[in-house]
């Protein structure tokens, strides 16, 4: 190592205890709190053992934010709340205040700066996502842009708690998912193989990595043009890009192949039934930058037939057990095709073994 | 003054509408920057041709093999050049955040005039895996960044194969469903593993999540390799104060459709208050004058519902703690895999009590380093050997409550029945 003297050690911290970033009354009645209710959507009252109260008012940003937007929330959190604030898991901020009558002021601060306060309960809460084309290295789509265009069309479901339970949305650029489960998903789904660039290939990929990571076993080594590569045996590929991360000669992306795909369902909370995967119900959305029109109108027409006819506490997941799936591909209009049978390994567990038919 | 900025007719389109525009952000960024008067020339190549120009590559710092994601443009003139040059290099710092994600204005203000000098300005909170992060660095200023980001206490997170940046949820800091002290296992855990996580050497990622209650707002179950769900042993706590305020407001419909009916086990009753039954496992807080509800919690199985929407009224119990499920992940390579129960339960209440969970953390990470293929999980590896033999191999006990129903076929070679029968009755008698 020829590092220079002067390099400065890391010092190797961690994770930073929270104790000096929490608000006062949070640190007093730390594992202390008795129960919390909703004065309005936006707003979490949370009443301690101890008779303490706290107000967290939330908002929604746009996650990928300039210094001068995390500037003007501090402005917001020093003059009009109590200094302190957090991030939810969904990139909403929370303010927190100990005294009831912030709140109104508050709230109208956040409006007047732009930042819908909402988010919290019932509601469509802010969408969960990834980085797209402004920084990921294998994205078949924008990020942040999609999550834009989605919620000026959300926005007053973020602002109001008239869902049947909570919905959360989440959005992922390519079929690794990173944006996660969610009510409702926008995954990536591509539908041609990889154009290959033979060229490339044998300076750029470890060739044994690319081989073993394909899980249907359809990619290996091949001499193309006297030079080391590797093929595809397309009729087994099945355009999950698992390949191109590894290799990025074999090239996935496509501004027309690479289409969107939604997927409903997935639930991570135990309440009522287990936790869910989210299911695949359409599929061949264009990837139509810069506002994605097609796939807004599936999502905003599924999540509608749901407010209409969910109960309440159903989420997602739970209104279609009821209902079935005949019925939910009925009520929402959307082809059920048969790519949408599974076929993957455990897939069995997903075909219908009984006469449980819904007529 | 940055220099001119280029024509984003795509991007424009996504300043109109309520919601907070990134792209408006970007803009004001540029006035100043360069740097991002380049980054959304080429994100409008991006939204034009439906495509990514970003290629990674190798750019950290001093000591350290992971937590800068590097990003250099494949945006080329024919000549080879960057087609936007002052945007050729846009990498990214991650950063962990406090557990639940708490700050103060003045350490967020420090973080933004860092970010200013160093970089682009544009800072994401945060990243699906939980980070803050600091995106659009040159190679030459990440490690300026990064000393004065380490300087304020902030230590960078995880990439590649390695123990990756943790989070857990709001917890005992404000929520009454909290089971454990979610920010203190957060930190005795991830902290045991800094040279896993600083130093990518694993067969591949290895996550942590900790979420107070089984609502697992962290979202546990799908996304970390261990999960820590709080939960607890003993009986639901009433509140009958709370409860008849409830019923006032909600009434007996609501009461009997949105609570009894959606019990996954039926074990939440209403009841005439003469009919409530009483015994060591039988919660029960009246409603009214004459209804209560009765829940016999060794039917229970604490799914959160009912405390849920009575909250204050019903509670969890006092004997908390979490339940450790293993092998979560998303679909690569055999398809998405939900964690399943290894530990049942455990407390977490004293200091000895989080040191067990760091030593099982401990196994299932040196399990892991010594027997998974490179790029498995955890889940896919316990796939491929079984759960029994992770079990033996993390000195586990078998318990019915890792299953959703024993075995559905006979596929198993069973010559260490009795051995194993006679290991259990001798620990039956022990106890």
């Amino acid at each position: 190592m020829n590092a220079p003297v002067q390099m400065r050690k890391p010092k190797e911290t961690g994770v930073p205890d929270n104790k000096k970033y929490l608000h006062p009354s949070l640190a007093k009645n730390y594992g202390n709190w008795k129960y919390h209710d909703r004065p309005r959507p936006g707003v979490l009252h949370h009443v301690s053992h101890s008779g303490d109260e706290v107000w967290s008012v939330r908002a929604g940003t746009q996650r990928q934010m300039d210094v001068y937007t995390i500037r003007k929330l501090c402005d917001i959190a020093d003059n009009f709340a109590e200094g302190r604030v957090r991030f939810t898991i969904r990139s909403n901020i929370e303010y927190i205040v100990s005294d009831e009558s912030k709140v109104a002021p508050l709230i109208a601060e956040l409006e007047k700066s732009g930042f819908p306060v909402g988010g919290t309960g019932n509601s469509v809460t802010m969408i969960a996502h990834t980085q797209g084309w402004l920084h990921c290295d294998i994205p078949g789509t924008d990020a942040s842009g999609v999550v834009k265009a989605l919620m000026d069309e959300l926005y007053d479901e973020f602002r109001r708690e008239e869902m049947p339970n909570r919905v959360h949305l989440s959005t992922s650029c390519c079929e690794i998912n990173c944006g996660g489960q969610a009510d409702l998903a926008i995954i990536v789904q591509h539908t041609k193989p990889p154009v290959i660039n033979h060229d490339l290939v044998a300076n750029v990929c470890e060739r044994p990595t690319v081989v073993a990571r394909c899980p249907v076993a359809a990619i290996r080594p091949a001499m193309v043009n006297g030079k080391p590569s590797l093929e595809i045996d397309e009729s087994k590929c099945m355009c999950c890009g698992a390949c191109y991360p590894p290799c990025p000669p074999m090239q996935i992306n496509d501004p027309e192949y690479s289409k969107l795909a939604i997927w409903v369902g997935g639930k991570n909370s135990n309440a009522r039934g287990k936790p869910t995967f989210m299911k695949m119900v359409a599929s061949g959305l264009p990837n139509n930058a810069p506002r994605w029109p097609e796939v807004a109108a599936v999502v905003k027409n599924i999540l509608h037939v749901y407010k209409e006819d969910a109960r309440p506490w159903e989420r997602m997941a739970d209104w279609i057990d009821r209902i079935g799936w005949p019925r939910f591909f009925e009520k929402t209009g959307l082809p059920f095709t048969k790519y949408l049978i599974d076929d993957w390994r455990g897939s069995r567990a997903n075909l219908n073994s009984s006469t449980h038919i819904r007529f | 003054m940055a220099k001119k900025m280029h024509d984003t007719p795509n991007l424009d389109q996504l300043e109109s509408g309520p919601w907070p525009s990134f792209v408006t952000g970007l803009k004001e960024l540029a006035k100043n920057k360069d740097h991002v008067v380049d980054l959304l020339g080429q994100l409008e190549e991006s939204y034009k041709t439906r495509k990514g120009y970003w290629k990674g590559g190798t750019v950290g710092v001093f000591g350290y093999g992971g937590g800068v994601i590097p990003r250099f443009t494949e945006l080329k003139n024919e000549d080879g050049s960057p087609k936007f040059k002052d945007a050729a290099e846009f990498h990214t710092l991650r950063v962990m955040p406090p557990p639940g994600m708490h700050y103060d204005t003045a350490t967020l203000r420090q973080f933004c005039d860092i970010w200013e000098k160093h970089g682009s300005g544009l800072i994401a909170l945060h990243g699906q895996s939980g980070d803050i992060m600091f995106q659009g660095c040159t190679t030459e200023n990440v490690q300026k960044a990064f000393d004065e980001f380490n300087e304020m206490g902030f230590d960078l997170g995880g990439a590649g194969p390695a123990v990756r940046t943790s989070m857990s949820c709001v917890g005992a800091a404000r929520c009454e469903q909290s089971c454990y002290n979610e920010a203190q296992s957060h930190r005795a855990v991830l902290n045991t593993f800094l040279d896993d996580l600083h130093r990518p050497s694993l067969p591949y990622k290895f996550k942590f999540k900790f979420s107070g209650c089984p609502n697992d707002c962290m979202n546990a179950i799908q996304r970390s390799d261990m999960a820590v769900i709080g939960t607890w042993r003993d009986n639901i706590q009433t509140d009958e104060a709370l409860a008849k305020k409830w019923f006032v407001k909600h009434g007996m419909d609501e009461l009997v459709n949105d609570v009894v009916a959606r019990c996954p086990t039926k074990t939440f009753q209403v009841k005439e208050i003469g009919k409530i039954k009483s015994g060591e496992h039988i919660s029960s807080v009246a409603v009214s004058e004459t209804h209560a509800v009765e829940i016999n919690n060794q039917d229970c199985v604490r799914c959160m519902h009912c405390v849920n929407v009575m909250t204050g009224a019903l509670a969890p119990g006092k004997d908390r703690g979490a339940s450790v499920l293993i092998g979560g992940k998303s679909h690569l390579k055999i398809g998405g895999l939900l964690g399943t129960v290894v530990i049942p339960f455990m407390k977490l209440d004293t200091e000895e009590e989080v040191e067990k969970l760091v030593d099982f953390a401990q196994r299932a990470i040196d399990f892991f380093a010594e027997n998974a293929l490179e790029h498995e999980r955890t889940g896919e590896m316990i796939e491929r050997i079984g759960l029994a033999n992770y079990l033996d191999a993390m000195e586990i006990e078998a318990d019915p409550a890792m299953v959703n129903s024993p075995r559905m076929n006979p596929y198993v070679r069973t010559d260490g029945w009795d051995a194993e029968v006679a290991k259990i009755n001798a620990k039956k008698q022990s106890a």
